[in-house]
């Protein structure tokens, strides 16, 4: 389990707001909420939080410029954008702003919740990180090779990538969408859930004839890599 | 009558006669000062010659010399008087009263001889001879200044007519034009107050007001027809929507009705979550297609390697092919394209979803080919499969949106899938073909491969619409 984060909610609707709150301690995270932008940067300047997540539509202080101006003044926290936008080009407005992640309303909550703890994660100086251990199961990102209780599993290419995220992501929920978007770099939806067939196709490859599964799926949320005692 | 129309008509015809009147009051001043100084000419040199020939100052060669001309002369006048005015030769009675005063001579009215016609205009020329005698040549220009007075009246009879057609046809042209304008105005009027299958007649004169009427039925046309596409869009909203808004009601119902446990409450809220997410996906596929719709592609465009992303895509339901025990077969030939990446994936996925789930469990084996060929200046993304196809007669209909033949209804999926590719298709200044597979159904995505320097208008100030990659 993950430790608790200190999370920001500037959301105008207090409806959501408190859904959000509830949900996120629930979820044993330390959640606080602004109501409108002001409030929210000012809060959010006041540092300490994991995570922001920010409604792009908020009265007196934008989402957008609300974290901007967070942004010019140094402030690197990791931001989730929440929008009812949904342009082609929304997106990438959000993130030119300095978001590092864009959600659009409507949303499954175990969606940001999986997506705000994967960008709390990511502040962690672990990008440089050359190997990734599971259990029993290694990735070398150098020899780009993979182990399992010593024994190279051949992966393919993809399966790779995708084993690799979820490594990163280890003892995380990762949802479908998170997959599709950061292995596939795919914003769209497939329809079919083509990401479970090849979840499952990695899954043969790297639990099959080991007693202890490492890669689970999560009910009704995604997915996670964990070792099983844990 | 006021129109603006005739108001120019009318300020034109009155430049153009002011102009006409100081050209014809030019010429005619010159021309009658031209006659007049030869008649003095004339008048001097004769006068000239008639005092030379006396020779001396006496007074029968001169009276002589004066009768001699005036027996030959029509039209010429003579007159010879004493210091005293007293008449000595010469066919005029005495100094016309016009000449009292005038010691160089003038115009002067004279009764003409044998006639009872009106006084005739002639002009005099007076010498003054040494001994006080005075000698008057003159002559008959009566004629001269008829014809002049005559062209004066026709000059402006013929600015009269002018003024008159002018302002006339002015008039009758803004009339007509007033008149077509009108008829815009009343269809226009027409359609305001509802009646909106109006049009606009058109003459058939190939002018400029026709044209006109052509564009405006023409853009009244395309209203028409994209208000009955949201008119069938609402329409299959409130059919294919409300299905599942039922359902998700009924469950939620369901749940609380029965006196149920808590494992099927939470069964029954896990239901009506899955509607929901349903719902939503419906509701963002219907979102996509009115944007794209709109023309929404604005700095969203970036070169894509088009064979990698079909590649891709291919790759992606690679796995779920082989699972549904179907063969999927990708052909490719590399190409780059000005495209949106995540629009275009999304067509491709949606062609080769629609492929495998409709071609899955064919007998004798499913098969999916996927083809990206150059022709000549487009790209073709085909993908074709053995399953059962489409009628030829059904085909233009399984673009709309929500269509989904009667035996398609079993299966999963939003009946937005079609038309969301011929969107983007459209969008990207392209189109979406339907063929005979023989056996099967073939879907061709046409793209224009035109080079990025060719569509200024899809250039873009940020070509990258993708998220950062977490790597």
């Amino acid at each position: 389990m993950l430790e608790a984060m200190r999370v920001l909610v500037i959301e105008d609707d207090r409806e959501t707001a408190s859904f959000l709150h509830k949900s996120l301690k629930e979820s044993g995270h330390n959640p606080e909420a602004a109501f409108d932008g002001e409030s929210g940067l000012a809060m959010a300047r006041e540092g300490g939080f994991d995570v922001l997540i920010v409604d792009r539509m908020l009265p007196r202080l934008d989402g957008l410029s609300l974290v901007k101006q967070l942004r010019a003044g140094g402030d690197r926290t990791p931001v989730l954008f929440l929008s009812a936008l949904g342009e082609v080009d929304d997106r990438v407005k959000g993130l030119k702003a300095g978001g590092d992640d864009y959600l659009t309303k409507p949303y499954a909550y175990t969606e940001l919740l999986a997506r705000i703890e994967a960008l709390a994660r990511r502040t962690a100086p672990e990008e440089q990180t050359t190997r990734y251990v599971v259990g029993d199961l290694v990735l070398d990102r150098l020899a780009h090779r993979v182990t399992r209780a010593g024994d190279n599993i051949p992966l393919q290419p993809r399966e790779y990538r995708l084993l690799e995220y979820l490594m990163r992501h280890a003892g995380q929920v990762v949802t479908r969408t998170m997959l599709l978007e950061n292995v596939w770099d795919y914003h769209f939806d497939p329809q079919t859930n083509v990401i479970d067939v090849h979840v499952s196709r990695l899954r043969a490859k790297i639990d099959k004839g080991f007693e202890t599964p490492l890669l689970h799926t999560v009910r009704g949320s995604g997915y996670m890599i964990r070792d099983g005692d844990r | 009558m006021a129109s603006g129309a005739f108001r120019a008509v009318a300020t034109a015809v009155a430049i153009f006669l002011l102009a006409a009147v100081v050209i014809a009051t030019k010429l005619y001043s010159d021309a009658s000062a031209a006659l007049t100084n030869e008649v003095v000419a004339g008048l001097e040199t004769e006068s000239r010659l008639i005092v030379a020939s006396a020779g001396r100052d006496e007074a029968g060669d001169l009276t002589r010399e004066i009768e001699q001309r005036q027996r030959f002369a029509s039209g010429r006048l003579y007159l010879l008087v004493d210091a005293r005015g007293g008449r000595l030769a010469g066919n005029l009675a005495g100094i016309p009263s016009e000449l009292a005063g005038k010691p160089r001579g003038g115009v002067f009215r004279y009764a003409a001889p044998g006639g009872d016609s009106p006084a005739r205009q002639a002009v005099a020329l007076a010498t003054n001879l040494a001994d006080g005698r005075t000698l008057f040549v003159a002559r008959d220009v009566d004629d001269q200044r008829r014809a002049l007075a005559s062209m004066r009246l026709t000059a402006f009879l013929g600015f009269a007519a002018l003024a008159l057609l002018g302002l006339g046809g002015g008039y009758a042209v803004s009339r007509y034009a007033l008149a077509r304008v009108e008829a815009v105005n009343a269809t226009a009027r027409s359609i305001m107050d509802g009646d909106l299958w109006q049009r606009i007649a058109i003459a058939g004169s190939g002018d400029e007001i026709d044209g006109l009427a052509i564009n405006l039925n023409k853009m009244l046309d395309r209203i028409e027809q994209l208000m009955a596409g949201m008119r069938e869009v609402s329409d299959n909203i409130a059919h294919d929507l409300k299905t599942p808004l039922n359902r998700l009601r009924n469950r939620a119902e369901q749940a609380l009705r029965e006196d149920a446990g808590p494992q099927e409450l939470r069964g029954g809220l896990e239901r009506v979550i899955e509607e929901a997410d349903e719902l939503i996906k419906v509701f963002n596929a219907l979102l996509l297609i009115a944007r794209l719709e709109a023309g929404a592609l604005e700095g969203t465009i970036e070169q894509i390697d088009l064979g990698a992303l079909v590649a891709d895509v291919g790759e992606l339901y690679e796995p779920v092919a082989e699972q549904a025990g179907l063969a999927l077969e990708v052909k490719l030939e590399p190409v780059t394209i000005a495209a949106n990446r995540q629009l275009v994936g999304q067509a491709v996925a949606n062609l080769i979803d629609n492929a495998i789930k409709y071609s899955s469990g064919v007998a004798g084996g499913a098969r999916v080919t996927v083809s990206l060929v150059r022709r000549a200046d487009v790209l073709e993304i085909a993908v074709g499969d053995n399953g059962p196809g489409i009628d030829a007669k059904d085909r233009e209909r399984v673009l709309a949106r929500f269509v989904r033949l009667e035996r398609s209804r079993s299966q999963p999926g939003t009946g937005l899938g079609l038309s969301l590719v011929a969107a983007v298709a459209r969008l990207h200044g392209g189109n979406l073909r339907l063929e005979d597979n023989q056996p099967g159904l073939r879907v061709v995505l046409v793209l224009p491969a035109r080079p990025e320097k060719d569509r200024p208008a899809l250039t873009s100030p940020h070509p990258n619409i993708r998220a950062p990659a977490l790597t």
